[in-house]
């Protein structure tokens, strides 16, 4: 039988995880404030442990259950559910396939033991950043970025996507009533963040 | 034009990559007939209207679709995943 072990990393160790937006995170407030405060909040999500899950063609469902004894989430079958939560985030992105993003070192480790044979897991946890907006104005600066519709009706807390913005893939999941975490390569985090903060001037905004 | 992808809902054309006419049918890989192959490889409808093609969501959830595209008004009538069983072939 072939061997279709999971992909899984060293797990990222916080204490001496860097950031690659070093030197571009300077905390403060920047562009147009108002007497309303920021528009909107930036930060880099750390220490994350990101694994993806994709399940082979008959195993879907098997996958999902896998991924509910890690996580602890419901999963639900629509395109694009997913649950949003302090400590962990799942959403399905494409068919059979699910990003789950979680602040357990051996996240990826049980997920890959979770799922076994039934789908392959990769683990992405040195390889993404996530760039958390949030702010009554984050809806305002994405629609600038992206063609999507993140209006409140269209777009449920704890669903999310797969788009890009001109050649930098991005998923998006929104997480709060007005925060989005948006996951993008690694290699492109310090531009993507540079177009976020330039995106975000007119209505002013605060890194913690 | 927009595709609504039948995964992630209706998305800008530069989301998708063109990955050619959906109405051939490819000989199968033991195949001696050459006129299959030839005309699998050269020939072309160009139809002016409706045409079934191969799109790709590469900027989205990644998944081949068969889109029914309308050549002359770019209308889109119908989009799919393209079938998961390869449909039979010829002269294999
Ligand atoms: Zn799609």
């Amino acid at each position: 039988m072939a061997d279709r072990r999971s992909f899984v990393a060293d797990p990222v160790i916080a204490a001496h995880a860097a950031s690659p937006l070093q030197g571009l995170k300077r905390p403060g407030e920047f562009g147009a404030l108002t007497d309303d405060g920021p528009g909107v909040f930036l930060t880099e999500r750390t220490g994350l442990s990101i694994g993806e899950v994709a399940s082979w063609k008959d195993s879907e469902g098997k996958c999902r259950v896998a991924i509910r004894a890690v996580a602890g989430v419901m999963l639900n079958v629509a395109p694009g559910s997913g649950t949003a939560k302090l400590e962990i985030n799942v959403f399905n992105f494409a068919p059979g396939r699910w990003l789950v993003a979680g602040t357990k070192p051996d996240l990826v480790a049980q997920l890959a033991g979770s799922v076994g044979e039934d789908g392959s897991v990769t683990d992405l946890s040195h390889g993404r950043v996530v760039i958390r907006i949030d702010g009554p104005k984050s809806r305002w600066v994405l629609s600038k970025l992206f063609a999507i519709n993140f209006a409140n009706t269209a777009f449920a807390r704890g669903q999310g996507l797969a788009t890009m913005h001109h050649d930098i893939t991005a998923l998006v999941q929104r997480v709060g009533e007005d925060a989005f975490d948006i996951h993008v390569f690694r290699s492109f985090a310090r531009s993507f963040w540079s177009l976020l903060r330039r995106s975000s001037e007119e209505v002013g905004y605060r890194i913690d | 034009m927009i595709i609504t992808c039948p995964h992630c809902g209706p998305r800008d054309l530069a989301e998708f990559s063109y990955k050619g006419d959906a109405t051939r049918t490819r000989p199968g890989t033991a195949s001696g007939d050459l006129a299959h192959w030839n005309a699998y490889v050269y020939e072309r409808e160009n139809p002016a209207g409706q045409h079934r093609e191969f799109w790709q969501h590469t900027g989205g959830c990644r998944k081949h679709l068969i889109v029914t595209r309308d050549t002359l008004t770019h209308a889109i009538s119908h989009v799919e995943f393209p079938p998961t069983k390869a449909p039979r072939r010829s002269g294999a």
